[in-house]
């Protein structure tokens, strides 16, 4: 009985989470407009989404996949992932980045210090995300009244 | 939970740009002294950011790595009745660049104004956050 609430609220649950993630990136890419060669980071929803929704996390990408993504030792956690196959399309992906992690933003405008923050690119997204985040608590607390609604029969 | 971290990382971002607020100050108060401590004119001073890693890996935070000294040359005014002028009349005047000062300022009054606002609504998020089901 239990486990059955708990999938009906799961999909929200992951949503929420997610989008927290990506918020997080997004203030880094705001609090980082003006640092010399930092690179905008964003995640893509929809393939995070699918990963938290199949359970596959971070600290569990021991299997193949992880291994072959990480072609590229890596020996501070500052380094970068390595260099994006097509920084011109739309919905950028890592030559070795596995789906659901995050990406680099692909270049509208560089500046000549080495950043790739685009503040209304940055902005627009976080408002955005903002609002789905909200959209996401909303609905968690329309099923939570529906289960009330039906438990309490009234 | 990762909203947390949003504190963090704007916090960090809001502490390194009133540094730099706070060398645009000093620049620009000095921006006539022809003398210091050393005996030389005050040289306008910079600060450098660097991103720093938080809690979670991808998302990280700035620090002020360190303050620079400017290196453009000093303005040599021409001025024989000050106290500091040379035998030809040359005063050496500090190498702030106030119009440059003041773009840094508004610079880094927005950066600043822009986190409190990442702040504000990763703070709001949460408080909703902790309503559900209620």
């Amino acid at each position: 009985m239990l486990n059955k609430l708990d999938a009906a609220l799961s999909f929200h649950q992951n949503a929420l989470r997610v989008r927290g993630q990506r918020q997080e990136l997004i203030a880094a890419n705001i609090a980082n407009a003006d640092t010399p060669n930092y690179k905008a980071r964003d995640l893509d929803f929809g393939a995070a989404m699918k990963n938290a929704m199949a359970g596959v996390t971070r600290a569990g990408l021991n299997n193949e996949t992880a291994k072959a993504a990480q072609t590229v030792a890596k020996t501070s956690a500052l380094h970068l992932d390595g260099m994006p196959a097509n920084l011109t399309s739309p919905n950028p992906t890592f030559a070795n980045g596995a789906p659901g992690e995050p990406l680099f933003r692909p270049i509208i405008q560089g500046s000549v210090d080495g950043n790739t923050v685009d503040m209304d690119v940055e902005r627009n997204q976080f408002a955005d995300n903002a609002i789905r985040y909200e959209a996401s608590l909303t609905m968690i607390n329309g099923q939570l009244k529906e289960m009330l609604a039906a438990i309490q029969g009234q | 939970m990762s909203l947390f971290n949003v504190f963090n990382i704007s916090g960090s971002a809001m502490s390194a740009q009133s540094q730099r607020l706070n060398t645009v100050a000093s620049n620009l108060a000095n921006a006539d002294s022809a003398t210091s401590a050393n005996g030389t004119p005050y040289k306008a001073k910079q600060v450098v950011f660097s991103a720093i890693p938080t809690r979670s890996p991808d998302a990280s935070g700035v620090k002020v790595l360190k303050v620079i000294e400017d290196a453009s040359p000093p303005k040599v005014v021409y001025d024989p009745k000050h106290p500091l002028a040379d035998a030809k009349g040359y005063v050496t005047m500090p190498n702030v660049n106030v119009t440059e000062e003041m773009v840094n300022m508004i610079s880094a009054s927005r950066a600043y104004q822009n986190n409190v606002e990442t702040m504000n609504a990763a703070k709001t998020m949460l408080l909703k956050t902790l309503t559900i089901g209620q």
